[in-house]
C-alpha cells in the first residue's frame, strides 16, 4: 500500500492545465506539419502554415493556443494499492483546475447550471472519470475540450443489421455535418459498442490516443485509415475553406455490446486536440 | 477572381458590397466584440426599447470571447467562435446597418439573405489561431455588460487583422464553392 497526498494531484493538474493550453503534444505538431506539406489548396496550405505559426507564438509568448481553453476533462487510472490522503479527491482535482485556469490566464468557460448559465469564474467543476487499475501509481490524463467541435459530436444508436457500413456512414456523416464549425483539420474520436454512455466515453478517450497510432485490432485499424482517407475526400479542408486536409486522424475504440445494439459515438475535436498525461 | 487587400474601417456599404467570397482582407480600425450572452442581451434590450451599447451602422462585429490578458498586453488569445450560434440575432442587427461579421462556421439561410439584402459581408477568421490573431489586436476595452466576463461587449483596435470573405452580398458562399472544388467524387 502506497500513500499519496491529494495535494500532489492538485499540483499536477494545475501544471498540466497551463502547459497543454500553450503547447500541443508532439504527435499533433507533427500531424499539422505533415498536413501543410501534402495540402493541395493554396489557401488551405496558407491556413495550415498560420496554425503552426500560431503554435510557435502560443509557446514563446505564453498566449493560449486557442481562446477556448476548454472544459477540463480528466481521466484518472488509480492503482488499487494507492491510498489517497490529506483531503477529498474531487476537491483536490477541482482545486488544480482552479489554480491552473486562474494562474495561467486561461479562459473561464464553465457555467454553474446549464440553463441559468452563471459563470463559475474559475472553470470548475471539471469532468472527472476514474478507473481502478492494478498497481500503486496514479495516471492522470487531461484533455481540455473546446466546444466549437464538442457541439458537432454525435451519438448514433445503430442496429446490428446496419453493420460496418452503418458505422462508416455514421462517422462520415458526423465529419461532413461538422464542416467548418469544428475548426478543421479535425481529429475524430470514435467509440463503437458498449452502451449509450460507454460509447461516448470511449469516443472521448480515443481523442487522447496519439495521432498516428492505430487500433491493435486489424479490421479497426483498416477502418481508421479508410475513414481518414474518405473524410479528407469531403473537400472541407483547413478552416472549412476547401482542401484535401479535413481530418488528421480517426481514432476508434471498441467494446463488447448487446445482441440488439450497435452504439456509435463520434467525438469531434478541432486541430487544437490537447491531451497530456502524467504518472504520480 | 479572389483578391488580397487592406481595408480601413468603418466598413461602409460601398466597400462591403464590393467584397467577394474568397477575398483575403486585412482589417485596420475599430471592431466590436460580442458573442452568445451579449447578443441575447442586446436583442432583448431592443425589444424593451433600449439602445445598443454601440452604433451598429457600418460596424463590424467579431464573434469572440478572449482568454484573460497577461500584464502589459491588451488581450489574451482571441480567435473566432462559431457564428452559427448568433444566427438568431444577426438579421436584426444587419437590418439596423451592421455591415460585417467575423466568425467561423456556417450561417443560416436567414442570415445569408440578410447579408444580401443589406449589402453586408460575413468574414471568417482562422479558428484556433487565437495566439496569432491576438497579436493583431492593439487595444481592447470592455464597453458594456462587464458582468458577462469573457462574454462582455468590447471595442477593439485592430491592425492588419486577417479575415477571409465567406459570404458576400451576391449570395456567394465560399464554404459551399471551395468545398465543391476539392471534393473527390
Amino acid at each position: 500500500m502506497r500513500e499519496l497526498e491529494v495535494n500532489k494531484i492538485t499540483e499536477a493538474v494545475r501544471d498540466m492545465c497551463i502547459k497543454i493550453n500553450h503547447e500541443l503534444s508532439d504527435d499533433m505538431k507533427q500531424a499539422l506539419n505533415g498536413a501543410e506539406a501534402s495540402e493541395k489548396s493554396p489557401l488551405g496550405k496558407k491556413i495550415l502554415g498560420q496554425l503552426q505559426e500560431n503554435l510557435q507564438i502560443a509557446e514563446s509568448e505564453m498566449i493560449p493556443i486557442c481562446q477556448d481553453t476548454g472544459m477540463a476533462v480528466l481521466f484518472f487510472e488509480i492503482g488499487q494499492d494507492v491510498h489517497l490522503t490529506g483531503g477529498d479527491f474531487t476537491d483536490a482535482v477541482n482545486e488544480g483546475v482552479r489554480q491552473g485556469y486562474t494562474e495561467g490566464f486561461l479562459r473561464k468557460s464553465v457555467v454553474s447550471d446549464p440553463l441559468i448559465r452563471e459563470n463559475t469564474k474559475d472553470n470548475t467543476p471539471a469532468v472527472i472519470h476514474t478507473s481502478i487499475v492494478p498497481g500503486e501509481q496514479v495516471k492522470i490524463t487531461l484533455a481540455p475540450k473546446g466546444f466549437g467541435s464538442e457541439n458537432m459530436s454525435r451519438v448514433f444508436m445503430l442496429k446490428p443489421a446496419d453493420g460496418i457500413e452503418g458505422v462508416k456512414n455514421a462517422i462520415l456523416t458526423a465529419a461532413a455535418d461538422a464542416g467548418p464549425n469544428a475548426c478543421p483539420p479535425m481529429v475524430l474520436g470514435v467509440g463503437v459498442g458498449g452502451t449509450f454512455e460507454k460509447c461516448a466515453l470511449m469516443a472521448k478517450q480515443a481523442l487522447t490516443r496519439p495521432v498516428g497510432t492505430h487500433s491493435e485490432i486489424p479490421y479497426v485499424h483498416e477502418m481508421e485509415e479508410e475513414l481518414l482517407d474518405k473524410i479528407n475526400g469531403l473537400g472541407i479542408g483547413p478552416g472549412g475553406l476547401g482542401g484535401t486536409t479535413t481530418a488528421l486522424a480517426v481514432n476508434i475504440n471498441t467494446y463488447p455490446t448487446h445482441i440488439a445494439g450497435l452504439p456509435v459515438a463520434v467525438n469531434i475535436c478541432c486541430h487544437v486536440n490537447r491531451h497530456i498525461s502524467v504518472v504520480l | 477572381m479572389s483578391k488580397e487587400m487592406k481595408l480601413q474601417l468603418p466598413l461602409t456599404k460601398d466597400i462591403s458590397s464590393s467584397l467577394r467570397a474568397g477575398d483575403y482582407v486585412y482589417l485596420t480600425g475599430t471592431i466590436y466584440v460580442a458573442r452568445d450572452a451579449a447578443h441575447k442581451r442586446m436583442i432583448e434590450g431592443l425589444a424593451e426599447g433600449k439602445d445598443l451599447p454601440f452604433d451598429v451602422k457600418d460596424a463590424v462585429i467579431y464573434y469572440m470571447g478572449p482568454s484573460p490578458a497577461r500584464e502589459g498586453r491588451p488581450i489574451g488569445s482571441a480567435g473566432p467562435t462559431t457564428a452559427t450560434r448568433m444566427d438568431r440575432y444577426a438579421p436584426t442587427l444587419l437590418d439596423m446597418g451592421l455591415s460585417g461579421m467575423i466568425g467561423k462556421g456556417k450561417r443560416s439561410p436567414e442570415v445569408l439573405d440578410a447579408v444580401c439584402r443589406n449589402k453586408a459581408v460575413y468574414f471568417a477568421a482562422v479558428g484556433g489561431a487565437g495566439a496569432l490573431l491576438s497579436q493583431r489586436i492593439k487595444k481592447s476595452d470592455v464597453i458594456a455588460y462587464d458582468d458577462l466576463g469573457a462574454e462582455a461587449v468590447r471595442r477593439l483596435e485592430v491592425e492588419d487583422f486577417p479575415v477571409i470573405v465567406v459570404a458576400d452580398c451576391e449570395g456567394n458562399n465560399l464554404y459551399v464553392t471551395a468545398v465543391e472544388e476539392y471534393r473527390r467524387a
